[in-house]
C-alpha cells in the first residue's frame, strides 16, 4: 500500500536518512523500530509531508506523494498521531475528534458562513461519527471537557481517536504508548489489534519492544538512517545486525 | 427529565440562537429608551469597530496569526467609498461593494507573500502595510485631500430614506454588525472553523488533519480585510468626513487590543472588547490625554493574567472549574 524507494533526507550536509526502502502491506501492522536518532521521526515526517525527502520515491496506492504538501497527503487517506502530543487544548474533546473529519468537510468558507441546511445535516452526521469514535476509546463521558485538562493517557487516546475517526487508509502512529503505564499500554495494544482486525493498515513507531513483538506483522529496523533489516518479529529478533544495533543493548539494560 | 431540566437543556442547546435573538431585540428597542444623539453616536461607533474586530478576531483568535495593520483596510474602505461616491459619482451601495472587492484583491496580493511569515515578522510586515497606506492617504493630496481630510461624502440611502441621523444609523450599523456576527458565528461552528482552531493550536497538526494551512490563512486574511473595508465605508458615510488620522497604526493597535481584551477566539468577546475600548475614553476625561498609556496598560495586564482575553479567559476558567468538579464527583 505504501512503498518507499531509496528515500534519503539530508539536513544541510548531514544525512538523516539514506536510501531507505521498504513497503507497508495493506491490512497489516508494520512496526518501525530503531535506536534514538535512527531517523524514525524524520521518516514519518517525510511520509506525511512535514518534510520533503531530498531524494527517492514514496508511493501511496500507486501515487507518488513525496512532493505533495501535508494537507494533500492527509486527504489521500493517511493520518497520524504525534510523539509529543498535539491535542488542541482549547477545543473540547468532541471538537478535537471532529477536527479529524476536517478533510471530509471540503466546504468553502462562504458556504460555512451561510450555514445552509445540508451543511447542518452533515454537521449532525459528523458529530454522530465522532461520538462513535469517542465511545470506541471510552471517552464518551468526557466529550464536552476542554481537552487541555485531560490526563496524559486520555490525551493519547484523544489523538488516537482523532487519527482514526475518518477511517483513513493508513495510520501512522508515532510512539502511541510512550509514557503510559503497563495497564494503559495493554489497552492501547488491544485497540491497535482491534483497528487491524477491522482492516486498518498501520505503521507503528515504537520503543516498547514487548508491544512491537506482540502485535506487529512486519518489523522494519532503522539504524543511523539506514534500513538494516525487514521481516517478521521472529526473524528480526534473530538478525545479528539488529541485535548488535539495538535489541542487544535493550536486553542488557532491561 | 423534569420540566426544569428540559427547559435548561433547551436553553443550553439553543444558547447561540437565543443570545443573538436577545441582543437583536435589545438593540431594536434601544432607541426607544435612549434617544440622546451623543449616546447613540457612541454605540454606533461601537458597531463600526465591532465589524472590524469580528474579522480581526477570526484572523488573530481563530487562525492564530497577528495583524498590526488592519486600520489600513479600514482606511482603504473609507477612502475608497469617499473617492468612488464623490469623485466618480458612483452610487454609495454599489461603491461599497466595489471597494470591498478591490480591498479583497489588495489583501490577497499582500497576503500571499506576507502570510509566509509568522510571529514578530508578520506583525512587522502588517505594521509596514499600515504605514504605507497611511502615507499614501496623507501625501496623495489630489486624490485623498491630504492631511485636511476628505469631506462631503453622501449619506447612505434607500430611495428617499436617508440614513442621516443617529437613530437611523443605529439600525443600519447594528443591522450590518449583527449580520457579520451571525456569519462569523456560523463560520466558527463549522468544519472550516474547527480547521482554523486547529491551525491556531498547531500548524503541523492542522496540516496533518487535512487543513490547507496556507490557503486558510490567506482566506481569513482576505475575509477580515473585507469586513474592515465594509466598516470603513460605513464609517465614511456615517460621518461624511474622513481624515488620515483615523487610520494610523494606533487605530490598528486599538483594534488588536479590542480583540485581546474581548477574547482571542471568542466571537462574543469581539463585541465586548469593541464596546469597552470605544467607551473607555468617554468615561474619564483623563483618558483623552493618556489614552495610549491606559490602553497599553490594560493590554499588558490582560496578557499577564488572562492571556486568552478577558471574556474568553473568565469563561474558560469557569468551564475548567466545572469540568474539574465533575471529574471529582465522577471519581468519588
Amino acid at each position: 500500500m505504501l512503498q518507499l524507494k531509496h528515500v534519503s533526507k539530508n539536513f544541510g550536509g548531514l544525512p538523516a536518512l539514506s536510501e531507505v526502502t521498504f513497503g507497508v502491506p495493506k491490512g497489516q501492522l508494520t512496526a518501525l523500530i530503531g535506536p534514538n536518532g535512527a531517523g524514525k521521526s524524520t521518516l514519518i515526517n517525510c511520509i506525511t509531508g512535514v518534510l520533503q525527502p531530498s531524494s527517492g520515491n514514496i508511493r501511496f496506492q500507486e501515487r507518488e506523494i513525496a512532493a505533495l504538501p501535508a494537507h494533500q497527503i492527509s486527504r489521500q487517506g493517511i493520518s497520524r498521531t504525534f510523539q509529543n502530543l498535539k491535542v488542541f487544548s482549547r477545543l473540547t474533546v468532541l471538537e478535537n475528534i471532529l477536527t479529524g473529519l476536517t478533510c471530509e468537510g471540503g466546504d468553502s468558507m462562504i458556504m460555512a458562513m451561510l450555514r445552509l441546511p445540508h451543511l447542518r445535516h452533515r454537521e449532525r452526521q459528523l458529530k454522530l461519527r465522532a461520538m462513535e469514535a469517542l465511545d470506541r476509546f471510552g471517552l464518551t463521558d468526557k466529550a464536552n471537557w476542554p481537552a487541555g485538562i485531560l490526563a496524559y493517557g486520555d490525551k493519547k487516546r484523544v489523538e488516537l481517536a482523532r487519527a482514526t475517526v475518518s477511517r483513513p487508509q493508513l495510520i501512522l502512529l508515532d510512539e502511541p504508548v510512550a509514557g503510559l503505564n503497563a495497564e494503559e499500554t495493554a489497552t492501547v495494544g488491544e485497540q491497535l489489534r482491534l483497528l487491524r482486525s477491522s482492516g486498518h493498515t498501520m505503521l507503528l513507531v515504537e520503543h516498547d519492544m514487548a508491544l512491537v513483538m506482540d502485535i506487529a506483522d512486519q518489523v522494519v529496523v532503522l539504524d543511523s538512517g539506514k534500513c538494516i533489516a525487514t521481516g517478521t518479529p521472529g526473524e528480526v529478533r534473530q538478525n545479528p545486525l539488529v541485535l548488535e544495533a539495538y535489541l542487544g543493548r535493550m536486553d542488557a539494560t532491561a | 427529565m423534569t420540566s426544569k431540566q428540559k427547559f435548561l437543556y433547551f436553553i443550553y442547546l439553543h444558547r447561540t440562537g437565543l443570545t443573538v435573538t436577545g441582543l437583536s431585540l435589545a438593540l431594536l428597542l434601544l432607541p426607544l429608551f435612549e434617544d440622546n444623539p451623543y449616546t447613540l453616536g457612541l454605540t454606533n461607533l461601537i458597531a463600526i469597530n465591532a465589524i472590524v474586530v469580528l474579522g480581526l478576531n477570526l484572523f488573530i483568535g481563530y487562525a492564530g496569526q497577528i495583524s498590526l495593520g488592519h486600520a489600513a483596510f479600514f482606511g482603504l474602505g473609507a477612502y475608497g467609498s469617499a473617492i468612488a461616491t464623490v469623485t466618480y459619482e458612483i452610487p454609495p451601495w454599489p461603491a461599497m461593494i466595489l471597494v470591498a472587492a478591490i480591498v479583497a484583491l489588495v489583501a490577497l496580493l499582500v497576503g500571499i507573500p506576507i502570510l509566509r511569515l509568522s510571529g514578530h515578522y508578520l506583525a512587522m510586515a502588517t505594521l509596514g502595510l499600515n504605514f504605507v497606506v497611511h502615507t499614501i492617504l496623507l501625501q496623495w493630496d489630489d486624490v485623498t485631500g491630504g492631511p485636511s481630510g476628505f469631506s462631503g461624502i453622501p449619506y447612505l440611502s434607500f430611495g428617499n430614506f436617508e440614513f442621516d441621523d443617529e437613530v437611523r444609523l443605529h439600525y443600519l450599523l447594528w443591522g450590518v454588525t449583527l449580520l457579520s456576527l451571525l456569519l462569523c458565528l456560523n463560520l466558527v461552528r463549522s468544519g472550516v472553523g474547527r480547521g482554523l482552531s486547529a491551525l491556531a493550536g498547531d500548524e503541523i497538526a492542522a496540516a496533518a488533519l487535512g487543513v490547507n494551512t496556507r490557503n486558510a490563512k490567506i482566506k481569513i486574511f482576505v475575509l477580515s480585510a473585507v469586513l474592515a473595508s465594509l466598516a470603513g465605508s460605513l464609517f465614511a458615510h456615517c460621518y461624511s468626513f474622513v481624515s488620515p488620522d483615523s487610520f494610523t497604526i494606533f487605530t490598528s493597535t486599538d483594534m488588536v487590543i479590542m480583540v485581546v481584551i474581548g477574547g482571542m477566539g471568542s466571537i462574543w468577546g469581539s463585541l465586548f472588547g469593541a464596546a469597552l475600548i470605544t467607551l473607555l475614553p468617554e468615561w474619564l476625561d483623563l483618558f483623552e490625554t493618556y489614552k495610549d498609556f491606559i490602553h497599553g496598560g490594560i493590554l499588558v495586564l490582560v496578557l499577564m493574567f488572562l492571556p486568552q482575553g478577558l471574556v474568553t479567559g473568565l469563561v474558560e476558567s469557569i468551564k475548567i472549574k466545572l469540568a474539574l468538579r465533575r471529574r471529582k464527583n465522577a471519581s468519588t
